[in-house]
C-alpha cells in the first residue's frame, strides 16, 4: 500500500506526500503516536494529495506519516443496523467507552457476538446476481435480506446455501460460483462507498403512492409519495426539526433513518430517549426498532457532515433492495453544504455564489436522485423516500442550498417565520408549499382509487379557498372591516376555519399528533361542504364570532379519536350550528 | 501558561501581518502555543517547514529577528479549586492582583461529550424572573442567549440571573468587557458575598481583541472541570459574544480566507457551535448551562452572528424597555426557551401553560389597545380593562427587579385575571379555574 508524509495542515486540510499512487477519495489513516485518524482524498497534484480529516487536527506535525487504504469511505451492511446509534463514519457511539469521544476512536458498526435466525431463500443451482436474495434473518422484527453482495457484478450459481439455524454475522451462510469457476463464499456482511448509489435492482419507477405522515398539511395539501423527495427550509425556531421528528415518529415506513446533520446534541437526546418509549401504531413496536439514527452534531468533526448524509443514503438504499419502504430524513442539509464551503474555500478553489463550491447544485441534484422507488430484479419494490431540512442564511429563501434544491426536491415545504411568530404550528405556509406529486397522472389514479374519487381536485378546490381568504384579508386590511362587504368576511372566515381546523396541527398531543388519511379525507370534504355554504350574516362581528364558535368546535374534535363519544358530542353541535345554512341560500 | 526551559526557539521572522508572523520551523504541532518575543501566539497553518503564528496581543512592533519559543502543547488552563473567586486573563494568568493559580494542566477547547452519554435537560433552572421562569423557563444544560441593543443593560440583567440561579459555580467569560463593567461585576460578585463560587475570565476592551478568542474556550474548559470532575450545576456567562465573532473576523481576514455574509468567516456556525454545545447535562447530575450575550446592529438579526447564534441556541431572550412602567422586561413575544416544554407543567405547577399563555395573550390584547388608542380609536370596557391590566402583569410580574418563586408567578397571576377579567376571557382550562380561581372551589 501506499504511504506517505504529511506537508502542510490549515485546520482539517492537510497535504501529504506520497510514495506511490492514490486515488481521489480514497481513505488514508494519519499515524499521530498511538492514534490514527481517519482523512478522504479530495484532490491530488503530482504526487500530492489534499486530504480532509475527519477529526481535530490538533497537534498534527509536518513528516507525520500516513497510510493509504486503497478504498473509498465505506460502510458495512448487514443485520444489526437497525436501533443503532452512529456517528457520521458509522462507528457505533454506544461502543464507545468514556463520557468524552476519543480522537481517532473506531467501534464496529455491527455486531459479532449477536446471532440471527437465518432462513435460506435462495436454493442450489439458482442464479443469482448483485442484490438478490439469499436468505434472510430477524432483524427485531423485520425480515433482513442478506444479498448477494452489490459489489458482485457478474452472475453467480448458487453452490450452497446454509441450512436454518442461528449464525452471527461472519459466518459463510452460502458459496456461489462465478462463470469462470471461482468459488466466492458470502457472509452477512458487505461493504459498499458511501458516494457511490447502490443500482442492484431491475428499474426505478415513478413515485404515485403516497407515504402518510400523518400531518394533514402535508398528506392532504402537498403529499408525499413513497420514493419521492422533498425539502423543509425555514428561518431558525419555525419548527424544522419538530416537524421532522413528528414525520420520524408517524411516518408510515418500515425503516426510518434520520441523519443529525451539524445540528443540537440535545436534540438527538430527546429522540434517544423518546424511541425506546414510543410504539409505532402500525407494528405495535418500539419505534426505535424500525429506526437508525446517524449523528454528527453541530460540535462534531465538520468533515464528517457530508460523510453523514451519505452514509445515511447508503444504509437507506441497503434496506430498499430488500423490498422495504425507507424514509431518510436529514436535519439540516445546510451544514452539510456549509461543511463543503469550508473545504472548498481551503482548498482555493474558484468560489460560486455566497462563497460556496460551483458544483453545489450537481452534488445536492445527484444525492436527491438516489431517492427513489425501484423495482427489484424478483419483481417486488422498494423505495426510500428522503425529506431534508434547509437552515437559510438570514432565513431569506434567496441562497443557494435552498435554490439549487428546489430544482430536483419535488416537494416544498416552506416554513413561515409569521405563522410561527403566531404560533400557528406546523408553521408551512400551504399555499407557497407545493407538492408536483399532485399534477402527477400515476398520483391522481392512485389517489381516485384509494381515497376518493376526485380527490385531487377537491384538494385543488380547498386550496383555492383559502386562497380567495387571504385576498379578503388583504382587502379588508387596506380598506377597513366596515368597507368591504360582509362576503369578504365571510372568505376570509372560512379560510380561517381550514387554518385552524385542517392545517395547525399540535404536534405535542397524542391524538391530534398524527391524523390518517381516512379521517383527513372526511375532513376536507367536511371542509369542503362548509365552504360552500352560504353564511347571509350583514355584520363582520356576528360573523367572526360565529366562525369562532365553528372553529373552537373543530379543534375540540381533533383532540379526540374518531369513534369515541365525545367527537360524536362535537359533531352534533356542529350540526346544529350548520344547521341553519346547509341549505344554499340562492343568490341572484 | 508558563514557559518551561527545555523549549525550541528560533529567531527568524519571514513574514509579517497586523495578527500573524511566519518562522520557519521544525517538528511543532498543529494549534501548539508558542511566544514571539513574549507575546503568545498559536499555530494556525503548517506547510512544510513554514509556520503561521496567529500573535494574541498584536504583532506591533515585532521585529524580523524575534525570539519565538514553541511550548509543545495546545493552549492550557490549570484547573483547580484554587480558582475560586478569581479573576483571569484569556491566557489563564491572573487579571487580578493574587498568585497565579496552581492546579493540573488541561488544553482548552477539548473533546466532545459522546451525544449517547448525554441526558435530556429537564432540570428546572429558576432565576426568580418571571420573564425566565415563567414564560421562558430554563433548564440546566440549555444554552440561550441575550438578543440585546448596545444601550441595554445587558449585563447588569444576566449579573442578575448568575446571582439568583440556583447554581453551584458560576464562570464568567468577558469579551471586550468594558473596565467600567469590569468593575461592576466584580462588585456584584463581592458584595452579595458569592466571590468564592465564582471564576472569571476576563478580557476588557482595552485589551488586545484577539485575546477574545481564547476566552470561552478558558471559560468551558473551567465549566467542565466543575460540572464533570465536581459533579456541580455549573452557570457559564459569555459576554459579549458579538466581540467574539469579530474576532474571528479579523484571522479569517488575515489569512486570506473568502469571507461570507456580513465579512463573517464562513466556519462562523461550527466556530459558535463548537463553544455553545459545551452545554450539557450529565448522568451523574453535573451539567453545563449557557447563558450569552450577543449584542445586536440596530437590531438586526438577521445579521450573521445572531443569525448564526439563533441555528445553534436553544431560543433567545429579548429585553425591552415596557414604556407605560418604564420597568425593564424580558420582551414575552419575542423571546423562546425551547426547553421549557421539558418542564412546565411536568416540574412546575400543573396551570403553568395555561397561566403563561393566557397572560401573554392579554397582554397582547393590551398592546392591541395601546395602539387603538396612539391612532386615536375609541377603547371598549374590554380594551380599558386589558390596558390596566397590562401595567399590573408588568409591574407586578414581569419587571426584571422582582424576585419571586414560580409558583408566587402563577399565584400573581391568578390574582390579575380575577381583578380584570371574567372566567369565560382568560381561556383557561375549566378544571384549573375550579382549582385556582379562588372562590370557585366553594361554590
Ligand atoms: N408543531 C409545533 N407545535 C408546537 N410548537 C412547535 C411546533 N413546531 C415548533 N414549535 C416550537 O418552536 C420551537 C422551535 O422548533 P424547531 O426546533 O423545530 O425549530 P427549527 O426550525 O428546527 O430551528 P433551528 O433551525 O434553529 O434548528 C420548538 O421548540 C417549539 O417550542
Ligand atoms: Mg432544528
Amino acid at each position: 500500500m501506499t504511504k506517505g508524509i504529511i506537508t502542510s495542515i490549515v485546520s482539517n486540510l492537510i497535504t501529504i506526500k506520497a510514495n506511490g499512487p492514490i486515488s481521489q477519495n480514497e481513505i488514508c489513516h494519519v499515524l499521530r503516536g498511538q492514534i490514527s485518524l481517519r482523512a478522504e482524498v479530495i484532490r491530488i497534484k503530482g504526487s500530492i494529495a489534499f486530504a480532509q480529516v475527519f477529526e481535530e487536527t490538533r497537534g498534527i506535525k509536518i513528516g507525520d506519516e500516513v497510510n493509504f487504504t486503497g478504498q473509498m469511505l465505506e460502510v458495512e451492511l448487514g443485520p444489526g443496523i437497525l436501533s443503532k446509534n452512529y456517528d457520521g463514519l458509522q462507528n457505533d457511539l454506544d461502543k464507545m467507552g468514556g463520557t468524552f469521544l476519543r480522537i481517532g476512536e473506531i467501534t464496529e458498526p455491527l455486531d459479532a457476538d449477536v446471532f440471527y435466525d437465518f432462513k435460506p431463500i435462495a436454493t442450489k443451482g439458482d442464479r443469482v446476481s448483485a442484490g438478490e436474495w439469499l436468505g434472510e434473518v430477524k432483524e427485531n422484527w423485520m425480515n433482513h435480506k442478506i444479498m448477494v453482495p452489490f459489489a458482485m457484478v457478474e452472475t453467480y450459481e448458487v453452490l450452497s446455501v446454509i441450512k436454518a439455524g442461528d449464525y452471527n454475522k461472519d459466518t459463510a451462510i452460502a458459496v456461489l460460483q462465478d462463470e469462470k469457476g471461482q468459488k466466492h463464499e458470502i457472509t452477512m456482511v458487505q461493504r459498499w462507498p458511501v458516494k457511490r448509489a447502490i443500482s442492484a435492482y431491475k428499474m426505478k419507477n415513478r413515485p404515485f403512492e403516497i407515504l402518510q405522515t400523518g400531518l394533514r398539511v402535508i398528506d392532504t395539501l402537498n403529499p408525499i409519495t413513497e420514493g419521492g423527495t422533498g425539502y423543509i427550509p425555514g428561518p431558525f425556531g419555525t419548527g424544522k426539526t419538530v416537524l421532522q421528528q413528528a414525520i420520524a415518529k408517524n411516518g408510515e415506513a418500515d425503516i426510518v433513518i434520520i441523519v443529525a446533520c451539524g445540528e443540537r446534541a440535545n436534540e438527538v437526546v430527546e429522540i434517544f430517549t423518546e424511541f425506546p418509549e414510543l410504539i409505532d401504531p402500525r407494528s405495535g413496536r418500539k419505534l426505535q426498532e424500525r429506526t437508525t439514527i446517524i449523528c454528527n452534531t453541530s460540535n462534531m468533526p465538520v468533515a464528517a457532515r457530508e460523510a453523514s448524509v451519505y452514509v445515511g443514503m447508503t444504509l437507506a438504499e441497503y434496506y430498499r433492495n430488500m423490498g422495504l419502504k425507507v424514509l431518510l430524513l436529514a436535519d439540516s442539509t445546510s451544514r452539510w453544504a456549509q461543511a463543503l464551503r469550508e473545504m472548498s474555500n481551503r482548498l482555493e478553489e474558484l468560489p460560486g455564489p455566497d462563497a460556496f463550491p460551483v458544483e453545489l447544485s450537481a452534488i445536492i441534484a445527484n444525492f436527491y436522485s438516489r431517492a427513489g422507488v425501484v423495482e427489484l430484479n424478483n419483481s417486488t419494490t422498494g423505495s426510500v423516500t428522503f425529506i431534508g431540512t434547509i437552515s437559510p442564511v438570514g432565513g431569506n429563501f434567496k441562497e443557494p442550498v435552498t435554490e439549487s434544491t428546489s430544482k430536483v426536491a419535488r416537494c416544498f415545504y416552506a416554513l413561515s417565520q409569521k405563522r410561527a411568530d403566531a404560533k400557528r404550528y406546523p408553521a408551512i405556509d400551504a399555499l407557497a408549499s407545493y407538492s408536483k406529486y399532485l399534477d402527477y397522472d400515476e398520483f391522481v389514479e392512485f389517489a381516485d382509487q384509494h381515497i376518493q374519487e376526485g380527490w385531487v381536485n377537491l384538494v385543488k378546490k380547498v386550496k383555492d379557498i383559502v386562497q380567495l381568504g387571504l385576498e379578503a384579508k388583504d382587502q379588508i386590511d387596506i380598506l377597513g372591516d366596515d368597507a368591504v362587504p360582509p362576503e369578504y368576511h365571510v372568505n376570509f372566515w372560512k379560510a380561517e376555519l381550514i387554518d385552524f381546523g385542517f392545517i395547525q396541527q399540535d404536534s405535542f398531543d397524542e391524538v391530534d399528533m398524527s391524523t390518517s388519511i381516512e379521517r383527513q379525507r372526511a375532513m376536507l370534504n367536511r371542509f369542503y361542504k362548509i365552504s360552500v355554504m352560504d353564511f347571509p350574516f350583514s355584520d363582520f362581528q356576528e360573523i367572526g364570532s360565529y366562525f369562532k364558535k365553528l372553529i373552537n368546535l373543530f379543534k375540540q374534535m381533533n383532540y379526540v379519536p374518531l369513534d369515541s363519544n365525545e367527537f360524536r358530542k362535537f359533531e352534533n353541535d356542529l350540526d346544529l350550528m350548520l344547521q341553519p345554512y346547509a341549505t344554499p341560500v340562492a343568490t341572484t | 501558561m508558563k514557559k518551561k526551559a527545555f523549549q525550541r526557539i528560533y529567531t527568524e521572522i519571514s513574514a509579517i501581518t497586523k495578527a500573524t508572523c511566519d518562522v520557519r520551523a521544525e517538528g511543532i504541532g498543529y494549534q501548539e502555543l508558542a511566544w514571539v518575543n513574549g507575546r503568545p501566539a498559536q499555530v494556525i497553518r503548517i506547510v512544510d517547514d513554514l509556520v503561521t503564528l496567529q500573535v494574541f496581543p498584536g504583532t506591533e512592533g515585532i521585529s524580523t529577528k524575534t525570539e519565538i519559543v514553541f511550548s509543545g502543547n495546545p493552549p492550557q488552563l490549570n484547573v483547580s479549586d484554587l480558582f475560586c473567586g478569581r479573576f483571569l486573563n484569556a491566557y489563564g494568568d491572573p487579571f487580578d492582583d493574587g498568585p497565579p493559580v496552581e492546579g493540573e494542566a488541561r488544553p482548552i477547547g477539548g473533546q466532545t461529550v459522546n451525544p449517547v452519554r448525554r441526558i435530556k435537560p429537564s432540570h428546572l433552572l429558576a432565576t426568580g424572573i418571571a420573564g425566565i421562569d415563567l414564560n421562558n423557563t430554563l433548564v440546566t444544560g440549555q444554552k440561550i442567549p441575550f438578543f440585546a441593543d448596545p444601550d441595554q443593560p445587558y449585563n447588569s440583567v444576566l449579573a442578575e440571573v448568575a446571582m439568583r440561579a440556583e447554581a453551584d459555580r458560576i464562570i464568567l467569560g468577558g469579551m471586550g468587557l468594558s473596565y467600567d463593567d469590569y468593575i461592576f461585576f466584580k462588585e456584584i460578585f463581592t458584595n452579595r458575598g458569592v466571590l468564592d463560587r465564582i471564576v472569571s475570565f476576563i478580557n476588557t476592551s482595552e485589551d488586545p481583541p484577539l485575546e477574545r478568542l481564547l476566552i470561552p474556550d478558558m471559560t468551558c474548559t473551567a465549566a467542565e472541570y466543575f460540572a464533570n470532575e465536581k459533579k456541580e450545576k455549573v452557570l457559564v456567562l459569555l459576554t459579549d459574544m458579538t466581540l467574539y465573532a469579530d474576532a474571528l473576523a479579523i484571522v479569517s481576514n488575515k489569512m486570506d480566507q473568502i469571507p461570507s455574509k456580513d465579512s463573517m468567516p464562513g466556519s462562523l456556525y461550527s466556530d459558535l457551535a463548537r463553544i455553545y454545545e459545551k452545554a450539557v447535562q450529565f448522568a451523574h447530575g453535573g451539567s453545563i448551562t449557557i447563558v450569552a450575550v450577543t449584542t445586536l446592529n440596530e437590531g438586526d438579526i438577521t445579521h450573521a452572528i445572531p443569525d448564526n447564534t439563533g441555528y445553534i441556541t436553544e431560543g433567545q431572550l429579548f429585553l425591552k424597555k415596557d414604556t407605560y412602567t418604564g420597568k425593564v422586561i424580558v420582551d414575552p413575544f419575542r423571546s423562546l426557551s425551547r426547553l421549557k416544554q421539558n418542564v412546565i407543567g411536568k416540574k412546575t405547577r400543573e396551570d403553568h401553560p395555561q397561566v403563561m399563555n393566557a397572560l401573554i395573550r392579554l397582554y397582547a390584547d393590551a398592546m392591541q389597545a395601546r395602539t387603538k388608542k396612539e391612532n386615536g380609536f375609541d377603547l371598549n370596557d374590554y380594551d380599558e380593562r386589558c390596558m390596566k391590566f397590562a401595567l399590573d402583569y408588568s409591574n407586578e410580574i414581569l419587571a426584571v427587579d422582582i424576585n419571586i418563586t414560580i409558583p408566587e408567578m402563577l399565584d400573581r397571576g391568578w390574582s390579575l385575571f380575577e381583578r380584570y377579567f371574567e372566567k369565560y376571557e382568560v381561556g383557561i382550562k375549566e378544571m384549573f379555574i375550579q382549582k385556582y380561581w379562588l372562590g370557585t372551589a366553594d361554590m
